[in-house]
């Protein structure tokens, strides 16, 4: 079969090109071109800098494979980049990776990839798809190596998209991915991981990021100054932009207090951040948007494991569909720091049952 | 692999790479009074020989170069000596010529690009309404890279130098591919590669008429009559002497190239749906043709047909890897979806029979796969 795998330049997706090689398919390489980083200096060892596109084709041709690199700035722009800020000037933390593997991974890459006559395309996530479900559906499980599991960024692929993808690493552990990688002598074996979000440059956060770009992706101005409050509303201090700061958060407040404080909600609308101890924090609710079951659709209320966070713990919890698309948590145990814009992802077991986009509620603080 | 880009280079043949080998011991410094030096100089010499009689001039007006790019540029800035002036071009110049020229506005000459006309050729009258009098420099590509079409450079040459103007002519993918007069043409300056002719990388020249003042561009050794100093790449310059050497001798080989073209978009208008020539009622090179399918990306084309063993090109070579569609296409009046549609087959004398059925065998296919593939920008994905 010709199989097209997404070649970011990391070990993973190197060892997915090598297995799918070894077990006799015509692998094509592509490596996505995804942001222009040329304005920052000495950045390295992240998404799509010129640094990984030229691993990618080192190991595309240590294992004699064919590698093209496809330009798609402009969907990266238009599908990940652009909402990821507008959620953030919304005043939610969004998750711009499952933006990518839903729009542009398995959606731009894939049909360029059928374009090649490619009949499924791979990638090097942590994540394992079975052929088991209802009506021969995809099951998407967690990957096998529980501290790489990757379920948490691709609860949102619709079957269609599960059906054609491939992820020849996710039964494997990282330590047995490297260990084809050194066996096979790919040279990037030993490359470190990239853990942030790899169009924002190293070193700086997120919120610099919107700063910088927002105007530039016709989002306007950014907010400046606005108030950091108690609940209670009393004033403590000034911060420089709701937008540079996410639910949970206990840097950056410059607010000296006698207890810790923590970020409880953020008010795009008034340029407002809430401030307030830990024991705030924590919520029994969640109310969801865009939510996908990836096994058959629950009529009612249906038990699961929730988790809200990557490589956060799963709390036993209700969910119950609403209309639109909606539906609302409860959790058997208060979970700390629920933040909109962040996903809600279900589980039995290793099973990936679904998710939803966690939504903003009106004084949602202290529920 | 079927190899149908040879407008972005040729492969080196055996009998210039022999000559080349042969060369491989000439490694005094031409420059050198003693023996070593002398072998060397021999050889370039009889090399500029061979380059020279290729476009009917005289050894002594070519000065040899690392490639076309240089020579356009020698041509360009040398031309212009940093006067100010009007230049005028087509609007489809390789980027080589293309960027000169902003370099050259940039410093104050008024530059007046002229379109082609939506047909592919370009209208000689059209290009000398721009040249008033005082225009410096006239500089038209004889052959375009991305569709083929051959311009009427003599006619222009003719009413440019009437006007006091200097003319270029970038023969880069002409020479080897049309029989070339210099003289004939009347043209000033004219760009040459060897890599387009089944030579090497690294070797080319600008043929500079007789009392022709350039201001050179490297200042050093003394080189090249003063044009361009540096050391000579010997052993490019011998295979840029025997690739032009066996360009002459082949030009009669044209007709059957063009047949071979000829078949190849009968095949494809047959098999194809929608599928267009660019230019095709243009006075064209035998070897190219640039087919616009309509729908589907050129780019992914290019890559399905490379999985299948086809080499080809979409747009030229200098601008894939980058998203936006090529100037050249644009200028024809191609809209930017259009152009990005375009894949370019350019043959050579190597090309068979046997190559352009087998490209027809498996073109349809490959498009229909293109075709269902996003163009530009795709349509958000399905979002439930």
């Amino acid at each position: 079969m010709r199989i097209a795998v997404a070649m970011s330049g990391g070990v993973d997706s190197s060892v997915a090109a090598l297995l799918l090689k070894e077990a006799g398919h015509e692998v094509v390489g592509l490596s996505m071109q995804l942001w222009d980083h040329s304005a920052e200096a000495g950045r390295s060892g992240r998404c799509c800098t010129l640094d990984d596109l030229s691993d990618a084709r080192r190991v595309a041709w240590a294992l004699g494979i064919r590698h093209y690199v496809l330009n798609l700035e402009e969907e990266f722009r238009r599908d990940v980049v652009r909402p990821f800020v507008a959620s953030y000037l919304a005043g939610d933390t969004p998750i711009p990776c499952t933006a990518c593997n839903t729009k542009v991974k398995f959606a731009t890459l894939w049909e360029r990839a059928r374009g090649l006559g490619c009949e499924a395309v791979a990638t090097g996530h942590y994540v394992r798809v079975t052929g088991d479900g209802a009506d021969g559906r995809p099951v998407l499980r967690r990957g096998s190596d529980a501290d790489k599991d990757q379920s948490y960024f691709l609860w949102d692929l619709a079957p269609e998209q599960l059906a054609a993808a491939r992820f020849p690493v996710g039964a494997l552990t990282k330590a047995e991915v490297r260990a084809h990688a050194r066996r096979a002598h790919l040279p990037t074996a030993d490359k470190e991981e990239s853990q942030e979000i790899c169009f924002v440059p190293a070193g700086t956060r997120a919120g610099g990021f919107v700063a910088a770009q927002a105007a530039a992706l016709g989002l306007g101005r950014p907010p400046g100054s606005g108030a950091i409050e108690d609940a209670d509303g009393a004033r403590l201090g000034t911060h420089e932009g709701h937008f540079r700061f996410t639910i949970g958060q206990r840097h950056g407040l410059g607010v000296a207090a006698s207890e810790r404080l923590y970020v409880l909600s953020v008010d795009a609308a008034e340029n407002r951040v809430v401030v307030g101890p830990a024991a705030k924090l924590e919520s029994r609710h969640a109310r969801l948007e865009g939510v996908r079951f990836l096994v058959e659709a629950a009529a009612g209320p249906r038990r699961v494991k929730a988790r809200v966070r990557h490589r956060g713990t799963e709390t036993p919890a209700t969910v119950t569909p609403e209309e639109k698309g909606g539906a609302r948590v409860d959790f058997d145990v208060p979970v700390r720091a629920v933040t909109p814009g962040q996903a809600c992802v279900f589980y039995e077991g290793d099973v990936v049952i679904g998710g939803g986009v966690i939504r903003r509620e009106p004084a949602a603080e202290g529920r | 692999m079927i190899y149908l880009d040879n407008n972005a280079s040729t492969r080196l043949d055996p009998e210039v790479g022999e000559a080349m080998a042969a060369a491989a011991g000439l490694f005094g410094n031409p420059s050198s009074l003693h023996v070593e030096g002398q072998r060397a100089r021999r050889a370039i010499e009889e090399a500029r020989e061979h380059v020279a009689a290729l476009v009917g001039g005289s050894a002594g007006e070519i000065v040899l170069t690392s490639g076309g790019t240089e020579a356009n540029a020698l041509a360009l800035f040398g031309a212009l000596a940093g006067r100010r002036g009007r230049v005028v071009l087509s609007a489809v110049e390789h980027p080589s010529v293309r960027e000169a020229a902003g370099r050259l506005a940039d410093r104050g000459c008024e530059v007046v690009s002229v379109p082609p006309e939506p047909s592919g050729r370009l209208d000689a009258a059209r290009v000398l309404d721009a040249v008033v009098p005082g225009t410096l420099l006239v500089s038209v590509m004889a052959a375009n890279n991305e569709y083929g079409a051959i311009f009427p450079v003599a006619a222009i040459a003719e009413g440019a130098r009437r006007a006091g103007a200097l003319v270029h002519t970038d023969a880069v993918q002409a020479a080897g591919r049309l029989p070339i007069d210099v003289r004939a043409w009347g043209v000033d300056l004219l760009s040459m590669s060897a890599h387009k002719m089944h030579g090497p990388k690294g070797a080319g020249g600008l043929w500079v008429r007789r009392g022709v003042r350039l201001e050179p561009h490297t200042p050093g050794g003394g080189q090249e009559k003063r044009m361009r100093a540096g050391t000579e790449n010997t052993g490019g310059i011998v295979g840029f002497g025997a690739a032009a050497r066996l360009a002459s001798r082949r030009l009669g080989e044209t007709g059957a190239i063009g047949r071979l073209r000829d078949r190849l978009e009968r095949g494809i208008r047959d098999r194809v749906p929608g599928a267009r020539v660019v230019g095709a009622s243009a006075e064209r090179l035998a070897n190219t043709t640039a087919v616009l399918f309509p729908g589907a990306s050129g780019e992914t084309l290019l890559m399905r047909l490379d999985l299948d063993g086809v080499a080809v090109s979409s747009g030229s070579a200098c601008s894939s890897g980058t998203v936006s569609p090529s100037p050249a296409l644009l200028a024809l009046g191609l809209a930017p979806v259009e152009a990005r549609s375009v894949v370019r087959f350019s043959l050579s004398r190597e090309t068979t029979e046997a190559d352009v059925a087998r490209v027809l065998e498996i073109l349809p296919a490959a498009v229909a796969d293109a075709r269902g593939a996003p163009l530009a920008p795709a349509a958000a994905g399905e979002a439930s």
